[in-house]
This record gives structure tokens, C-alpha cells and sequence, in this order.
């Protein structure tokens, strides 16, 4: 009996992330929730700009590739012409906090019935490692080679934190991939992040901490460790917004 | 069948998409995974193999940290 096999809704198509990189397995869990709400034939994914770019060949559903930072606004467009379909979008933190800020926030306010994934690692990955809205204080990356220098250059932003004061979203979740056990509960809430907009409920947004071992200069472990050690306790993990549960009590 | 009576798990790696990365070599409870000393893949990495396959408890630790899904566990 296969206990652990490649989910179908990825194609066979070798991923061009660096060695390490916690992309690989984010594209998994999106892969199985989209598997186990057998809703492949109908998903329609959203591509950034960032190393993510070329997720359209990696997701054996429809794909649309997004400028940068536009993808709510594309996936807004899909899910509104043809509300039958779910349509995801899938973001790094250059994309979505950055230029991206403004799609992100009014799809949020609106409460687009549309599943957002944020993946934060903290660092533009694919442009060579410059600093990010995302970046710590004090983090090393090629743009502040003295770490981010607060006084300077401000405070990270906070997405989960900031979105949760609006109205408008139904449901917004920090999860990590730097263990198996935070794997498993970023599994869960992402199929819930689905299973909102199958639902009709609105607007999901899965924030993943993830890692980015060549820029932050670490082996993949390492990456794994820091984030641990200094990525989670600056962005805690939880639920940040569920009206569903409200709703229940 | 293994010998403590459990139904023996089975590993299967596609070693050539294989990054020696190693999160599945520091996933592995039973430490049962190295990255091969003495192969290069296709991609021109040392890919990882499995020491001691009947000490495998097919908890699929490995196949879940593994960003490539280059791990098929049977159980």
C-alpha cells in the first residue's frame, strides 16, 4: 500500500527551486488540497513574479501568470467572470507585500471569495536577495549588508496582524514548513483555505513562513533552524481571523 | 514481514531529481538516511539512499520534508 506519493495535481515537471528550498513543499500542500477536495478540473491558479514565477508549470491545474504583485486582482477578474471555478493565488512576499500591498489589502476588504497563499521568507529570493517589506531587523541581505537598520528603513510588515483589523476577510492563518509537525497543521489550514471558497465563504489568505537557504547564506537545516529561532518568534503562527468560528459560538 | 512483526515499509527515491538538500536525512527518526559518498545524480548532487531498509518504520517523515516529492513510501 503507497502511504506517501506525489499528489496528482502536480505534473512531473523537475522544479528549478534551489536545493532546500521550502517552495517544493508548499506546492505539495497546495497539490493535496486541491487533490483531496477533488476540485483539480476546476482550479484555476494564479502565478507571481518572484521565484514562483514558473508555478504554472508545476500545477497540473489552469494556470494564469500575474504581473507583479497583481495576482488577487487577475484571480478577482477569474472567480467574477466565472464564479464556478476556485481560483487561488500563490505569492511570495516581494509580490504581495510589497507592490502587490494594495491588491492585497482592497480583495481582502472586499472579502473576494478567492484563496490566497503568502508564502514569507523574509527576502526577495529570486531578484539576488535584496531586503524585503518582510525582512527583520537587523537581517543581513545584499541591500542592508549592516542588517536592516530600523531607523532607516522601518519595521517589517505584518500581513496576517494587519489584514485581521479589516472586516473584510473570512479567514487568515500563519502556518510554518520548518518541521514535520508545523508541515502537517500548514496542510490543514490551507485545505480550509479551500474548503472557505468552495463553500462561498470569501476571502482566504495562508501565510507560510518559509526559508530561502542561498540568499539568507545558510544549508537548507540551518535555514530551517532560523526560522525557527528568529523568523516565528517576529511572525507567531495562528489563527489571525475566522469568522466561521465566531459564527459557530 | 519484519522480524519484530511489523509489515516491512519500503522506500523508493527518484534519485535523479534528487538536491542533496538532506532535510529528510535530518527528518528521519531512526537516522536511516545519508546523502550517497560515493554517486553523483543527473543534476550533479550526491542524492540520498537509505542504509538500512528493514529498520524503516514508513512513518514517511522523510517523503513529507522532501521538497522535490522524490520520496515514495509503501507500507
Amino acid at each position: 500500500m503507497i502511504v506517501f506519493d506525489k499528489p496528482k495535481s502536480l505534473t512531473d515537471a523537475p522544479l528549478h527551486y534551489c536545493p532546500g528550498c521550502t517552495h517544493g513543499i508548499i506546492h505539495r500542500l497546495v497539490a493535496e488540497a486541491i487533490d483531496e477536495l477533488n476540485i483539480e478540473g476546476k482550479t484555476i491558479g494564479v502565478a507571481p513574479v518572484g521565484c514562483a514565477v514558473m508555478a504554472y508549470d508545476y500545477f497540473a491545474c489552469d494556470m494564469v501568470e500575474a504581473a507583479h504583485g497583481r495576482a488577487p486582482a487577475v484571480a478577482t477578474g477569474i472567480k467574477r467572470s466565472d464564479p464556478s471555478k476556485i481560483v487561488f493565488t500563490y505569492q511570495g512576499d516581494g509580490d504581495l507585500a510589497s507592490i502587490g500591498m494594495a491588491e492585497t489589502i482592497h480583495s481582502a476588504t472586499r472579502n473576494e471569495n478567492i484563496t490566497v497563499i503568502f508564502v514569507n521568507n523574509a527576502i526577495y529570493g529570486m531578484t539576488g536577495g535584496q531586503m524585503a517589506p518582510t525582512s527583520l531587523p537587523g537581517q543581513v541581505t545584499q541591500t542592508s549588508p549592516y542588517g536592516r537598520d530600523t531607523n532607516h528603513c522601518g519595521f517589517p510588515v505584518k500581513v496576517c496582524e494587519m489584514l485581521s483589523q479589516l472586516e473584510g476577510p473570512e479567514y487568515l492563518e500563519r502556518v510554518a514548513v520548518n518541521n514535520v509537525k508545523n508541515i502537517k497543521k500548514a496542510k490543514a489550514a490551507i485545505k480550509k483555505a479551500f474548503e472557505n471558497q468552495v463553500n462561498g465563504k470569501g476571502f482566504s489568505l495562508i501565510e507560510v513562513v518559509s526559508t530561502c537557504p542561498t540568499n539568507w547564506g545558510m544549508t537548507p537545516n540551518d535555514a530551517l533552524k532560523w526560522v525557527d529561532e528568529n523568523m516565528i518568534p517576529y511572525y507567531p503562527l495562528g489563527v489571525y481571523k475566522d469568522r466561521s468560528n465566531k459564527e459557530d459560538k | 514481514m519484519r522480524k519484530d512483526g511489523n509489515d516491512m515499509a519500503k522506500l523508493t527515491f527518484k534519485t535523479d531529481l534528487c538536491k542533496g538538500c538532506g532535510l529528510c536525512v535530518a527528518a528521519c527518526p531512526k537516522n536511516l538516511l545519508i546523502l550517497s559518498k560515493d554517486k553523483i545524480n543527473q543534476k550533479g548532487h550526491a542524492p540520498v539512499e537509505i542504509t538500512d531498509q528493514e529498520a524503516c518504520i514508513g512513518c514517511a517523515f522523510c517523503a513529507t520534508m522532501c521538497p522535490d516529492c522524490i520520496i515514495t513510501v509503501e507500507k
